[in-house]
């Protein structure tokens, strides 16, 4: 079974990539509606969106920083051009995402190539600094001077006297993709307590991240692939194996600003604003972050790592007093009160030092991220099954592991 | 010329702090070989002692004064605040209103604790890790401090005024023989300029002239040959951290009347202080210092008025501009030494 | 006239003289070793050959061309491959993805955009790649994860990805420094082998002079950055020159 020339293993991950982000909708509402646990439900479309959209991010960040090991702490920018673009299109055609979209993958390729083309000639801390530099010039530039192409601090949105020279008479006056309109739903099924929502917004980011998943998966099988891991291990080597390793690192930034500049527009294709915040290195902060705790480098770590920061980020701010005093109520007063203190620190507004322990944590204990956490375990059972072979594991050959897993 | 004074002296305080973090990470880097994300938040959590300081200091309790009646005629409370009916009311209001100095007492020893747990808890165990690995931990790390400081401080930012003695400015510009309010300068200003220049003077001082700081210089320039020696390296380098630790958190106390302390100031300082110490050269002292001040007085003369109109825009990006040129043209930095961090 | 021609090549490093007056030809199909004690220039000549150092003065010319001002992968491109000191390989990647790159590199030069072949579906590459791990006996390891092998399998590693490259010019510097004695049997035995088989040249830096004399047709030998003398292993073994410089210094 070779399909659209994959092997046989990748076209299964690929097939269960599919099925896995079609199905969101059901898979993330386990519990139903009214019970205690449905605080951790997370099939809401904002939420879903977030998940492909930072999925889309991460993926394409990964081409970058999981393959070459070139850290960069300015993709940020890119998410905000994509964005801008998307607002601007709105603004002077129509609603339609159609026109929009690919311009911010082009916009922020092109930015990606002038910012990667300087920032490349150095590596290391100097790489990851003159990104930050760039990204935060960017920023600051986004909130001061080109305020017209912003509008600075407010963000940018459509005004009833945009030009919108597409505008038709009954087109929606929303986002939409030829009339399909991101935040409708068209499906609303309830069974039993439970109920799931079907927005077509979802789905249009769904289907975009499946097909840039392909493509980056294409891209870690390829010799392109190849030579950007050989960048990471040893580039002394590569350079005297006779490759020239800037153009392939140049080539992986503008395709990871490329994949940036379609998360951002996809942002405003959910909902159509754009602002300066987007741009700030924090927010390149939580993509390396996504990165590293699903495992950079491998190809599923990146998703798993923007699914696990939204959903965790979403269901602990959304966790407050009422919340922790329905769980905690069994206990005795002193205890409770006690327990709900210390867990001021961890959920609500506090959620980020949640996230800052839970990052340093991964990069102590498990630097190959939430990936090779499921690897280790895996390999636990394997072991199990296996021992009794004997000999020293030392002294067998180690097999690397594909990308893949 | 008078506008040129004025924007240099605009610029130092800012340059100060910058030089004083940059300072920390130059050392921590050349000591300890590790990139330090958490430094701006050693910073923060130094204007966050002066902030608790004022706090400490300001706790009072109700005291009905019987000389006083309020509107009802009743006897009036007032707040005495606990250190002035111990001290008496003159010794406890200076002590009041001197508390962002005395902050610099208790924050020493507090930063030095910091440092040396930081160091010995977290950062030993990453010396052999990749440099990525050194940012992306000491940045969660970062995180956790600051969002824990927003836990029991807010997230507003909170006033700290500097002594009575030191509000207001002097005419900088008449003392030196300028027409007068031309060059006007904020005391405290001034004071946090020596400040600084002080702690750094004694800084290099303290590495130029004691053993302790000989050892230091050489164990930054090849480490394997002093632990060759016989010399525990490793127990100078953790005391070298407590000290990046309580630099980077004085300076944060006298910080605070500047910019009233708020939680993420870490991270905005450190931003900007890595830029710092890369334009002076990752691992040269002296270049982290030249290169914090340069930057701070560019930044002042790229938001004088005549600046902007000329290029818009350029107070926003100055200070990265200068960073990418510097990172171009001169890869090392001002002053850095070759093969320092180059992979 | 040689493949490698060398001529006056000198190299200051601030006080210090490394190279002066360097001149020396490799002849094709030969081996050329260059030895000399601690300090001689040795690795600073060959720095300079691999457009690693750029010299002050002199020429270095390859096949007729210039290769002063190249960068790294531009020479190994003119049919240049390097082994180190200490074996430079992919550690993160397969035996089989290490070769494979020294073959992608000859096939497609320094640099080509292809993210949308398949590296497994590479035939032409596939095929060149497990030959050469054939020729050097590592066929059975080529899935292992090239970092933890032995040292003496990443220096065989690291020489069949040189050869896979099919270079006109192969340069060794020191390629049994720190071996035990088995493995630096084992890697003249490669050379030998290799020698044998393939129309090549080589320049071989090296200290030992086991090494030295079971491999090399021509010997020059450096002191203090400038060739001494250039002859055969049998004529050197007998130079006093050379027993005073280098074989006096070791005694």
């Amino acid at each position: 079974m070779k399909f659209l020339g994959l092997s046989r293993k990748d076209t299964r991950f690929l097939i269960i990539v599919i099925l896995l982000t079609l199905a969101t909708p059901i898979l993330l509402q386990p519990f139903p509606e009214g019970s205690g646990l449905a605080t951790f439900n997370a099939g809401y479309p904002d939420l879903m969106q977030r998940f492909a959209i930072f999925g889309i991010f991460a993926i394409g960040f990964n081409i970058l920083f999981g393959l070459t090991g070139y850290l960069s702490f300015g993709h940020a920018a890119f998410l905000g051009v994509g964005s801008y673009t998307v607002v601007w299109m709105y603004k002077l055609l129509d609603y339609n995402v159609i026109w929009g979209l690919p311009l911010a993958v082009i916009f922020s390729g092109l930015f990606a190539l002038l910012i990667g083309y300087v920032s490349l000639r150095r590596s290391g801390i100097y790489f990851s600094i003159l990104t930050l530099a760039f990204a935060q010039m960017s920023y600051n530039l986004a909130y001061s001077v080109l305020t017209p192409i912003t509008n600075g601090e407010t963000g940018l949105q459509v005004y009833g006297n945009d030009a919108q020279v597409l505008l038709g008479a009954n087109e929606p006056t929303s986002p939409h993709f030829f009339g399909i309109v991101m935040r409708e739903n068209f499906w609303e099924p309830t069974f039993g307590g439970w109920s799931f929502t079907f927005n077509n917004g979802y789905y249009f980011t769904a289907v975009i991240a499946i097909i840039v998943f392909y493509i980056s998966l294409r891209i870690f099988r390829s010799p392109f692939g190849l030579m950007l891991r050989a960048i990471k291990t040893n580039q002394t080597r590569l350079n005297y194996t006779g490759i020239n390793a800037r153009p392939y690192t140049l080539a992986a930034f503008v395709i990871s600003g490329m994949y940036a500049g379609l998360a951002g527009g996809l942002m405003a294709a959910m909902d159509p604003l754009a602002g300066a915040e987007r741009m700030q290195w924090t927010a390149s902060g939580e993509v390396v972050l996504m990165t590293i705790l699903g495992g950079a480098g491998t190809l599923m770590g990146p998703i798993l790592g923007a699914g696990f920061i939204k959903y965790f980020e979403n269901i602990f701010s959304k966790i407050n007093d009422q919340v922790l005093h329905g769980w905690f109520a069994f206990l005795p007063d002193g205890l409770e009160d006690f327990l709900i203190g210390v867990s001021h620190f961890f959920v609500g507004k506090s959620w980020h030092l949640t996230l800052g322990l839970l990052f340093m944590l991964v990069v102590i204990f498990l630097p190959g991220g939430l990936v090779e956490g499921g690897q280790r375990i895996a390999g636990l059972f394997r072991k199990k099954k296996t021992t009794g072979g004997g000999g020293d594991p030392e002294h067998h050959p180690k097999e690397t592991p594909h990308v893949a897993e | 010329m008078d506008a040129i004074i004025l924007q240099i002296l605009n610029g130092l305080d800012k340059g100060s702090a910058y030089a004083l973090i940059a300072l920390g990470l130059t050392l921590i880097f050349g000591t300890l070989g590790v990139v330090n994300f958490a430094h701006g938040a050693l910073f923060m959590i130094g204007a966050f002692v002066a902030v608790t300081m004022q706090k400490l200091l300001g706790l009072s309790f109700e005291q009905i004064d019987e000389s006083k009646t309020d509107f009802l005629g009743n006897p009036l409370k007032v707040e005495v605040p606990y250190v002035e009916s111990w001290f008496g009311p003159d010794v406890g209001a200076a002590l009041i209103d001197w508390s962002v100095p005395l902050a610099i007492l208790f924050a020493i020893p507090v930063m030095l604790v910091i440092g040396f747990v930081m160091e010995r808890g977290l950062i030993k165990h990453f010396y052999k890790r990749p440099h990525a690995d050194q940012i992306l931990v000491t940045f969660g790390l970062a995180i956790v401090l600051q969002e824990l400081v927003k836990h029991f401080y807010g997230a507003n930012p909170i006033q700290t005024p500097a002594p009575d003695a030191f509000i207001g400015s002097f005419d900088f510009g008449a003392m030196i023989g300028f027409d007068p309010n031309v060059i006007i300068y904020p005391y405290w200003r001034l004071v946090y300029f020596l400040f600084a220049a002080l702690v750094i003077g004694a800084v290099f001082a303290f590495l130029q002239f004691t053993t302790f700081g000989m050892v230091v210089r050489a164990g930054m320039a090849d480490r394997e040959t002093v632990g060759l020696l016989g010399i525990n390296i490793d127990r100078r380098f953790t005391i070298m951290f407590g000290i990046a630790a309580a630099v980077a958190g004085i300076a944060g106390v006298m910080y605070a009347p500047i910019l009233s302390p708020n939680y993420h100031m870490g991270m905005d300082f450190l931003v900007l202080s890595f830029v710092v110490v890369v334009v002076g050269g990752m691992g040269s002292l002296p270049g982290a210092v030249a290169a914090g001040f340069l930057l701070g007085i560019l930044q002042s003369f790229a938001s004088m008025n005549e600046v902007k109109s000329l290029i818009p825009g350029i107070d926003q990006v100055i200070i990265y501009l200068v960073a990418i040129i510097i990172l171009l043209t001169r890869p090392r930095g001002l002053m850095g030494r070759a093969g320092v961090m180059e992979d | 006239m040689g493949i490698l021609e060398v001529k006056g090549v000198g190299k200051r490093f601030g006080g210090l003289q490394a190279l002066s007056e360097v001149t020396l030809s490799v002849a094709e199909n030969s081996v050329h070793a260059i030895i000399g004690p601690n300090g001689a220039g040795k690795s600073t000549l060959l720095n300079c050959f691999v457009g690693k150092l750029i010299p002050d003065t002199g020429s270095v010319m390859f096949d007729g061309q210039s290769v002063l001002g190249r960068k790294p992968h531009e020479i190994n491109q003119m049919g240049i491959s390097r082994v180190f000191q200490t074996p430079e390989i992919f550690g993160d990647l397969t035996v089989m993805e290490n070769v494979m790159i020294s073959c992608f590199a000859k096939r497609d030069g320094a640099f080509r955009l292809h993210p949308f072949e398949t590296v497994a579906h590479e035939q032409d590459i596939v095929e060149q790649a497990e030959q050469m791990l054939m020729d050097v006996n590592m066929i059975d390891k080529r899935r292992m994860h090239a970092a933890s092998m032995s040292r003496g399998d990443k220096r065989r590693l690291e020489m069949a990805m040189c050869l896979a490259q099919e270079p006109k010019l192969l340069l060794l510097d020191e390629p049994t420094a720190g071996m035990a004695r088995a493995d630096t049997n084992n890697t003249i035995d490669l050379l030998k082998e290799i020698k044998e088989k393939r129309d090549i040249t080589m320049a071989i830096i090296e200290h030992d002079m086991h090494v030295v004399f079971s491999l090399a047709d021509r010997i020059t030998v450096l002191a203090q950055g400038t060739p001494l003398v250039e002859d055969t292993p049998e004529n050197i073994k007998g130079h006093p020159k050379v027993k005073e410089a280098y074989l006096g210094e070791s005694a």
